[in-house]
């Protein structure tokens, strides 16, 4: 079942959650869905038998100045052997996305770490703080406007 | 809107005392704080903070340049430094569409074969020494240095070698080196023995590991636990045979499997002779390598002098000593990359803690930890 | 020999126009002290010994280069360094108890030399109740553990002193019951007698006499290791999980304290172990070879060589585990071992 049909699917499924289906690029293609849905798009995606994505490899967090960042899933399916790649475009101004943590628990840490460097809030996570940075930090390190700070906790970069 | 995370959201109970692991621990394997919250000596829960090894890794990528990320991501796993570079430069001969020299090939297997060994060895020795055997540390290391001579040999350093190149290696493999190499794989296979009389069958070491943190085979997937911990509970998984990358598919060596025999499937002993086995699966792939190399170039000439992949995306992952190593680039078409991305094994292994220690003691959590085989570089990156 | 010196040091007493008593309490404190230093000498070669043992083991060489070829005055060299460590007391901890713990601990090792023979009358103090004294003493060690992990105001150091208390004190009792079958087939509590019954070549040995009593020696051998906080029974110290358990506040002196009791600990365990079992001062064939002292040290070392040879050989026992091992199995044992020597004793006795 290649991309385009797994799109056709999720489309039947929940209409128009697949925006676009990127393939021009170098690389591996993957779909752009409407962040809303995400949750149940999740929950079918690991549980329908003929997709049956029990793994999920990588969470992460792309910057994409200046209107929007996006959180990208790579999903694996065990039993069908096939990848695929899902990226759901946040405002840059308030991204929040819902968590998929209920649904693979692998989300739990990788959205912390999206949380710390992006600043990305996900809805219904049960304990999102920050995990790589100190919990006093600001700023989100990670997005290409980041502007480092001068001094932290009275311990400043000059000499 | 940043939480304190040194705020308890329940209420402080006057039973139970909160001890802190770490950082600054014997058994943590680096630069770990575990709070553990105890009754006794029971564990009740744990919460790891991580973050104390964090060097921006992710931030630098985007500035240095795509050969410059290579030294990077040696410091990452610094136990397995091969096997981050074989990651990364795989990544970028995808998105490239780069073919690589045959002798290459087969250099970068030998190559990320040793270091594997070498990686469980530290595991193996260290584990040891969190549970009382000394003596284990010390022959692991000792068994380790012919490991790191060998390094040494090929590119110049032992521990962080960045010897790997996007198109091939940096440098290529003298008939001395190969012969070393044999010479090591024969003095070591016969040490493996050794180290079972001496640790792996030994009744108290037994005691302590088995039966003590089963990870029941949906919640490693479920928590995408990957490499020893995913086999010793039981999934015969090794990207190694199952999504073949570079020439492993040329190669015949088996997968060990976690089986219960001492406990249950997916404990803590599983977990360590899991490594023990892979440690004798890896010898026998370094002498198939040693058998088969062809004479050729280290270096593929097509490899462009300025590093500019085509706009795109990408996601490679390598089977590393502790799990699967993922590397998620974004390339813009710029000679800097755009994004990069590890999905770090023992990020995700380490999740799995606070679920499998309820209710152990604290000589199990020391033990639980120790069976993940974390490396804090790799971690917080 | 010691008649000698003792009537040496009486003669002079006397002389001097003392009454019997101080004359009597000089000897005593002279041989005390005799024996103090020969602890304290022993304890700082058992240091340099487990270095060299523990090396060796550990396919590496040890200390070479201090004090020439063996590296001999590593020892020296330690003592020296802790000697003149700052002696640091943490503000919150308890002053007292925290200076007494390991004088408690150092005090409970040595008293119990006296009581062991090192030949053929070469007491100090030939007690009727030799060995009872003995148990009495050693068990007072457990005292300075709990005050040390408790004074230190540590957490970690409080695991460690719990894990000691409840370690030791559960120990004594296969300790005990597996010295009581010794006890029964001697007839006498007099360390000396205990000695003198084993005379006349190794089969003549406790731990030959009766199968029961060879099951008890390694009881007590298990047992005792337990006693001494060594692996695999070293929970209180697990460097790797305690840092360094009830000592780890410890600096100085004071931490030497702690690390040479150990070690005197050793020597006394193994020296009860050799009396007891293996004969004292005897020597394995009926005719003397070598003088009862001699026999009685190559016996006592040989067996801190085997515990030191274990330290390193295997890991740790949890705690759970480790009174397991003690009430689920070695107390029912030697139990057994008790009931089947008594019945062997009446079925066939002792001459």
């Amino acid at each position: 079942m290649d991309l385009e049909a797994i799109a056709g699917k999720l489309n039947a499924r929940f209409p128009e959650v697949v925006k676009s289906v990127e393939t021009a690029h170098a690389g591996d293609p993957f779909l752009v869905i409407d962040p809303g849905r995400i949750l149940d798009v999740a929950k079918f995606l690991r549980d329908d038998p003929e997709m049956s994505f029990e793994w999920l490899m990588c969470l992460s967090g792309v910057d994409y100045p200046p209107e929007s960042i996006a959180v990208v899933y790579n999903l694996y399916s065990q039993t069908h052997g096939r990848r695929l790649t899902l990226k759901a475009l946040l405002d840059r101004n308030d991204p929040r996305i819902f968590s998929v943590e209920s649904v693979w628990r692998m989300a739990d840490w990788h959205e912390r770490e999206c949380y710390d460097m992006f600043g990305v809030v996900f809805d219904g996570h049960p304990d999102l703080r920050r995990i790589l940075l100190p919990f006093d930090w600001e700023g989100h390190p990670l997005r290409k406007d980041y502007v480092y700070p001068e001094s932290y906790r009275g311990v400043t970069n000059k000499p | 809107m940043p939480i304190d995370t040194n705020q308890k959201s329940t209420d402080l109970r006057t039973e139970e005392m909160i001890i802190n692991m770490g950082p600054q621990h014997p058994s943590t394997h680096g630069v770990l704080r575990l709070e553990v919250t105890t009754d006794g000596e029971v564990v009740m829960d744990v919460r790891p903070f991580i973050g104390y090894l964090h060097r921006c890794f992710e931030k630098h990528s985007e500035k240095v340049g795509y050969t410059g990320v290579i030294p990077y991501t040696d410091r990452m796993d610094y136990l397995a430094a091969m096997n981050n570079n074989h990651g990364y430069v795989m990544t970028v001969e995808k998105l490239l569409g780069l073919e690589i020299p045959e002798r290459a090939e087969y250099i970068r297997v030998i190559i990320a074969e040793l270091g594997r060994i070498s990686s469980h060895l530290v595991a193996f020795g260290t584990y040891a020494n969190d549970l009382g055997a000394v003596t284990p540390l010390v022959w692991g290391f000792r068994d380790r240095e012919y490991i790191l001579d060998i390094f040494e040999m090929c590119c110049g350093a032992r521990l962080t070698c960045n010897y790997y190149r996007i198109g091939g290696l940096s440098g290529d493999l003298t008939p001395e080196m190969l012969t070393k190499i044999r010479e090591f794989l024969d003095y070591f296979e016969p040490k493996l023995k050794d180290y079972d009389r001496l640790l792996s069958y030994n009744k108290i070491f037994i005691e302590r590991t088995a039966g003590v943190g089963v990870i029941p085979l949906e919640m490693a997937v479920n928590y995408g636990i990957t490499g020893p911990p995913l086999r010793a509970s039981g999934m015969k998984w090794d990207l190694r045979k199952d999504e073949p990358y570079s020439i492993y598919d040329r190669f015949e060596f088996n997968i060990p499997t976690g089986k219960g025999l001492k406990g249950e499937v997916g404990d803590c002993w599983d977990r360590y002779m899991v490594r023990m086995w892979e440690m004798a699966e890896s010898v026998k792939i370094i002498r198939q390598c040693l058998a088969q190399i062809p004479e050729g170039e280290y270096i593929s000439p097509k490899t462009p002098k300025m590093i500019k992949p085509p706009k795109g995306e990408v996601y490679v992952r390598v089977e590393n000593p502790r799990g699967e190593l993922g590397y998620y680039l974004v390339s813009d078409g710029k000679p800097n990359l755009y994004r990069l991305k590890v999905r770090s094994p023992c990020f995700t292994n380490l999740a799995i803690v606070p679920a499998i220690s309820r209710g152990v003691m604290l000589a199990d959590l020391v033990a639980i930890v120790g069976s993940l085989d974390i490396v804090l570089g790799e971690i917080d990156r | 020999m010691k008649e000698w010196v003792d009537g040496l040091i009486r003669g002079s007493a006397a002389l001097r126009g003392m009454p019997p008593e101080v004359s009597y309490f000089l000897a005593m404190v002279f041989f005390g002290l005799c024996a103090v230093g020969f602890m304290a000498i022993c304890a700082l070669a058992f240091v340099w010994l487990e270095r060299k043992v523990s090396a060796r083991i550990q396919s590496r060489y040890g200390p070479v280069y201090t004090g020439g070829k063996f590296g001999w005055a590593q020892t020296l060299a330690d003592a020296v360094k802790l000697l003149m460590k700052e002696d640091l007391v943490p503000t919150s901890a308890d002053r007292i108890l925290f200076n007494i713990a390991p004088v408690i601990t150092f005090m409970a090792s040595m008293l119990t030399l006296v009581a062991i023979p090192f030949g053929d009358g070469l007491i100090v103090a030939d007690l009727d109740v030799g060995i009872f004294f003995i148990l009495a003493v050693s068990g007072m060690a457990v005292i300075g553990f709990l005050m040390g992990g408790w004074s230190s105001n540590n957490k970690w150091s409080l695991y460690g002193g719990m894990r000691a208390a409840s370690q030791i004190i559960s120990y004594e009792i296969p300790v005990a019951l597996s010295l009581i079958g010794v006890v029964m087939i001697v007839g006498s509590l007099n360390m000396s007698e205990i000695g003198r019954f084993q005379e006349g070549g190794f089969w003549r040995w406790n731990l030959f006499r009766s199968p029961f009593l060879f099951v008890a020696g390694f009881i007590y051998f298990t047992a005792a290791l337990a006693e001494i906080n060594r692996t695999p029974f070293d929970l209180p110290e697990a460097e790797s999980e305690l840092v360094a358990g009830y000592s780890t506040e410890y600096s100085g002196m004071k931490f030497a304290f702690f690390f040479l009791a150990e070690f005197a600990n050793l020597f006394v365990v193994s020296a009860i172990a050799s009396v007891m079992f293996l004969g004292a001062w005897t020597s394995p064939l009926p005719w003397q070879l070598l003088p009862g002292p001699v026999w009685f040290l190559v016996k006592a070392f040989g067996l801190v060589i085997v515990i030191m040879w274990l330290r390193w050989t295997l890991p740790r026992l949890r705690v759970d585990q480790l009174m397991a091992v003690c009430w689920k199995y070695l107390i029912p044992i030697s139990l057994v071992m008790l009931i089947g020597l008594g019945v062997q004793m009446w079925k066939f006795p002792v001459k």
